[in-house]
């Protein structure tokens, strides 16, 4: 018979708000086994903790129930307070009676009653619990970054620095990311390019850091420490070891139709290019939608012009596995497809655009040369007016219900940088609310108001009309609460941001969980912001949340630093409830091989004593450095061999009788 | 192709041209509009009231005839669809209104929104297809150019009409399209025409009429077409422009290009 303590906590009133907690330790006391049952206010305390170390060591407790939140939060807290008193930290059990408890129930008659059953299904757990000894596995001293934009670049940066080899992968032909893009940024306008680009230089030449650009991820496998992944290296129909980036090809190729993503589709590419003058690797792309050749078979004249004989028509997009201690993610963003609001006639009309392409507008590398010129006729707008909040804080369901959070800030940037350079135009900014919590945000807000002249009006706009070749805004005066119209040359979309799709995906291969939104989930929203729950996986950038320049800097170094927390270490601490197949029940079937998703479970011909009778069988047996105790084997079993160490047959059916009794 | 055909009051009075001219042009087309039995006034205004049943039920008497015919229903007047589309929406989702309606109609089984509710446009777009009426064209309007004036009641609200993109619509350009005529594309063509204020306070409608009519005509428009018995009449009669182009029913002018006109 076990020693059982049982420790009840009030979570503060988060438990004892809605169950009794008196009750429960009562009610417990008596069980079989049980010989303490107590509770306390904080248990996870310091003082919660000296609790239960000081009653194992009284009563000689053999295993403990700790009665709080879920063991996601605090079975390693308590399984920690445990092995300080010298119990096997497998010898304790968590009752979740806070998420499955104490926080979705109202009524506390039913919540204390249903707390009491949660306990006493622990402790019949518990009853059959056995000590467990932990395993180790090896460490793949390096790392992945997925996406190469500043978030992607900063992290693989700080790891490589730590002295560990990162791979990027960056699925278009070019690091750089967004902020590649941008003209200036804020708070403190310095120019995008002049801060990104040596960042771009530094991670191709840094020695630990290899770029696969053009290169998407394709599978992925293992577990942390040891993940295995598939890099599709697409083909860029460019031999990269031979082509010296002269860009003959690139001003020589006569297909003029491709739209040019770097800018935003304001103007055309080649159908071979590289995407913008300081991109990495310089190494030209044959866009395979637009080429002639390769749609017709004539032409060919890149390969013609070709100094250094690099174009390869022929080339095949190429598989690389490698093995990774850890992932990062760094996604990012993408804007939202404007289809649902076409009241601001974005589709409709070419002077009403987003406020990415009035980056492009404005920035000396883009399509005007940094003159800002509306698309319509090149024309210089006089009117200009913002529209903040499109898509975003959207409680209809044409668009997203977060705040994309940068919009505030690059808005009153641009409002205030025409200002500037063009003080003839009248600038006008329709919001919501402006939201600038950061440092220097506000004071920068009010400066183009204050000093710049910035019409801010708080209100939304309903329609914009082409009349005459000026786009009629319509919009509301809340504060004058007046309707207005406004007769402007341009109008700017301040468009909601949304996680790039490739994340669904990538999710999926990682089995990192995502939000409704497809934002990344981290670990815990507060305490490990930058680990996804998926071991050995971290998040980078906007991915798991909209955040401006300062902040993914900030958070990608931070998920660096978990990454070089993890390589550093030699050897990891295995999960010992991992599964094990009882030779004599297994039939040699395959079908938890077949079941694994971890590739853990082999098959050997071995010789067993089934009752005195000696013969070869072929059977199961697990790897347990590869297990993960996910339990799919256990389950599909038919014979019952396979058994999970920690979650047996035995001690689930053992809970389930415990609740139904 | 037949449907259960739901005329609707103002089609029967004021505007016979938007129904004669539907009929003939689907006979042309082969489709078959089956009027159905003992129809009743739609209501002509959706209630927004969540206790208001009685004035529900005419719409429900129409959409179970049509489920017991085992076919579609089919308008033409803007406001009848919107009203019966929206009827049918609470019969499949309110289970409160589903509940009193049927207490009050005891049909032999309950109507729970199974009927399908088309659009005469819709029918053109779905199940003729564009292109099939272009080749029936025998008549093409060329030359024509021609603003569609859509209004608010086929549009919104877009999630129950389903009808096309609120804000940026193209089914009635489509159309134009599709008899041979340039579709002139207008900002103010899914904006309230002032509706029933009429009655109130003639100015409303008239400012707004005056406004889509001068964008129409800006643009080079000819003629407007309209689906809505409402919107041609503010049209018409509220506005005070000079220069008025021709406004129609859209069945006119696809009775023109069938050569049935």
């Amino acid at each position: 018979m076990q020693k059982i303590g049982v420790f009840v906590c009030w979570c503060g009133s988060n438990i004892a708000g809605t169950v009794d907690v008196e009750r429960v330790a009562q009610a417990v006391a008596n069980e079989p086994g049980v010989v303490i049952s107590t509770d306390y206010q904080y248990m996870c305390s310091e003082a919660g903790q000296l609790k239960i170390r000081q009653a194992i060591k009284e009563y000689g407790l053999t295993g403990i129930v700790v009665c709080s939140c879920s063991p996601r939060m605090h079975e390693a807290t308590f399984r920690k307070t445990a092995q300080a008193a010298g119990l096997n930290p497998y010898m304790v059990e968590i009752a979740n009676i806070r998420e499955q408890c104490s926080w979705i129930h109202k009524d506390k008659d039913e919540g204390t009653e249903k707390a009491i059953i949660l306990a006493k299904a622990a402790i019949a757990k518990l009853h059959l619990n056995t000590p467990l000894k932990a395993g180790e596995s090896a460490v793949t001293k390096r790392a992945l970054v997925i996406g190469g934009g500043i978030a992607g670049i900063q992290t693989a940066l700080d790891i490589a620095d730590a002295g560990y080899e990162v791979d990027i992968v960056e699925k278009s032909p070019t690091i750089g990311g967004k902020m590649a893009q941008l003209d200036k940024t804020f708070p403190t306008l310095d120019c995008a390019a002049c801060i990104l680009t040596p960042k771009m230089v530094d991670a191709s030449a840094h020695e630990k850091i290899n770029l696969f650009t053009y290169s998407e991820v394709e599978g992925v496998s293992g577990f942390v420490g040891n993940f295995k992944v598939k890099i599709r290296k697409k083909a860029r129909h460019v031999k990269a070891d031979l082509c010296t980036g002269c860009g003959v090809c690139t001003e020589k190729c006569p297909s003029r139709k491709a739209p040019n993503e770097f800018n935003q589709g304001l103007n055309k590419r080649g159908a071979i290019y590289i995407p913008f003058a300081q991109a990495i690797p310089n190494v030209p792309v044959i866009d395979t939608e637009y080429c002639v050749k390769m749609k017709t078979g004539k032409c060919g004249l890149c390969a013609t012009v070709c100094p250094s004989k690099a174009i390869d028509f022929e080339q095949q997009d190429e598989i690389v596995e490698r093995e990774y201690g850890a992932i990062v993610a760094a996604t990012g963003y993408k804007l939202i497809n404007l289809d649902n609001f076409e009241e601001f006639g974005y589709a409709q009309n070419k002077d009403v655009i987003t406020s990415l392409e009035l980056e492009r507008l404005m920035n000396a590398a883009g399509p005007t040369k940094g003159t800002l010129l509306r698309p319509s006729d090149n024309e210089h707008p006089h009117e200009i007016v913002f529209i903040q909040c499109v898509g975003s804080r959207d409680v209809s369901g044409c668009g997203k219900p977060y705040c994309s959070k940068i919009c505030c800030m690059y808005t009153a940037k641009h409002a205030m940088m025409i200002r500037d350079k063009y003080p003839d135009t009248k600038v006008h900014v329709f919001y919501i609310d402006v939201r600038t919590p950061g440092k220097n945000f506000d004071e920068f807000y009010r400066r183009a108001v204050e000093e710049y002249g910035v019409d801010y009006i708080k209100g939304m706009v309903g329609k914009v009309v082409e009349k005459d070749g000026k786009l009629l805004v319509q919009g509301s005066d809340l504060i004058a609460n007046e309707q207005i119209k406004i007769e402007a040359d341009l109008v700017v979309l301040a468009t909601a941001i949304e996680p790039d799709p490739s994340v669904k995906n990538l999710a999926t291969m990682l089995t990192a969980s995502i939000d409704t939104n497809n934002f990344l989930t981290e670990a815990h929203a507060k305490l490990r912001p930058v680990e996804s729950p998926t071991a050995g996986v971290f998040l980078s950038g906007v991915c798991q949340g909209p955040k401006d320049v300062p902040e993914t800097v900030a958070q990608a170094s931070a998920a660096a630093a978990k990454v070089i927390g993890l390589l550093a270490k030699d050897k990891l601490t295995c999960n010992p409830c991992v599964a094990n197949s009882n030779e004599l029940l297994c039939n040699g079937c395959s079908q938890c091989a077949n079941v694994c998703p971890y590739g853990a479970i082999e098959y050997i011909n071995k010789e067993v004593n089934d009752h005195g009778k000696r013969e070869v069988r072929r059977i199961a047996l697990v790897n347990e450095a590869v297990c993960q105790g996910c339990g799919a084997c256990t389950v599909t079993c038919p014979s019952g061999a396979m058994d999970l160490k920690g979650f047996t047959t035995r001690q689930i059916m053992a809970e389930v009788d415990a609740i139904c009794k | 192709m037949t449907y259960s055909y739901y005329p609707g009051c103002t089609l029967k009075t004021k505007a016979k041209e938007l129904d004669r001219y539907a009929r003939v042009s689907a006979e042309a087309l082969g489709v078959t509009l089956a009027e159905i039995e003992d129809w009743q006034c739609c209501g002509a205004v959706y209630p927004l009231a969540l206790d208001e049943i009685a004035t529900k039920l005419s719409a429900v008497r129409a959409l179970d005839s049509a489920k017991k015919e085992g076919r579609e229903l089919l308008t033409l007047c803007s406001a009848c669809h919107h009203v019966i589309k929206r009827v049918n929406n609470d019969m499949l989702t309110n289970d409160d209104i589903r509940m009193k309606v049927n207490n009050y109609l005891k049909l032999d089984t309950d109507y729970v929104g199974e009927t399908n509710v088309v659009h005469y446009l819709e029918m053109l777009r779905d199940a003729v297809g564009f292109d099939n009426l272009k080749a029936a064209v025998k008549n093409p309007l060329k030359g024509r150019k021609i603003a569609a004036y859509y209004g608010c009641l086929l549009l919104r609200p877009a999630k129950v009409m389903q009808f096309d993109n609120p804000e940026n619509p193209t089914i009635l350009e489509d159309f134009i399209k599709a008899i041979g005529a340039t579709p002139v594309i207008t900002g103010y063509r899914n904006e309230c025409c002032g509706g029933y204020v009429a009655l109130e306070d003639k100015a409303i409608p008239q400012k707004r009429a005056n406004m889509i009519l001068e964008e129409a005509v800006s643009k080079g428009a000819d003629t407007v077409i309209t689906a809505c018995p409402l919107c041609l009449y503010n049209l018409e009669t509220n506005s005070t422009i000079d220069n008025k182009p021709t406004i129609c029913y859209f069945t006119e002018l696809l009775a023109e290009a069938l050569g049935l006109k």
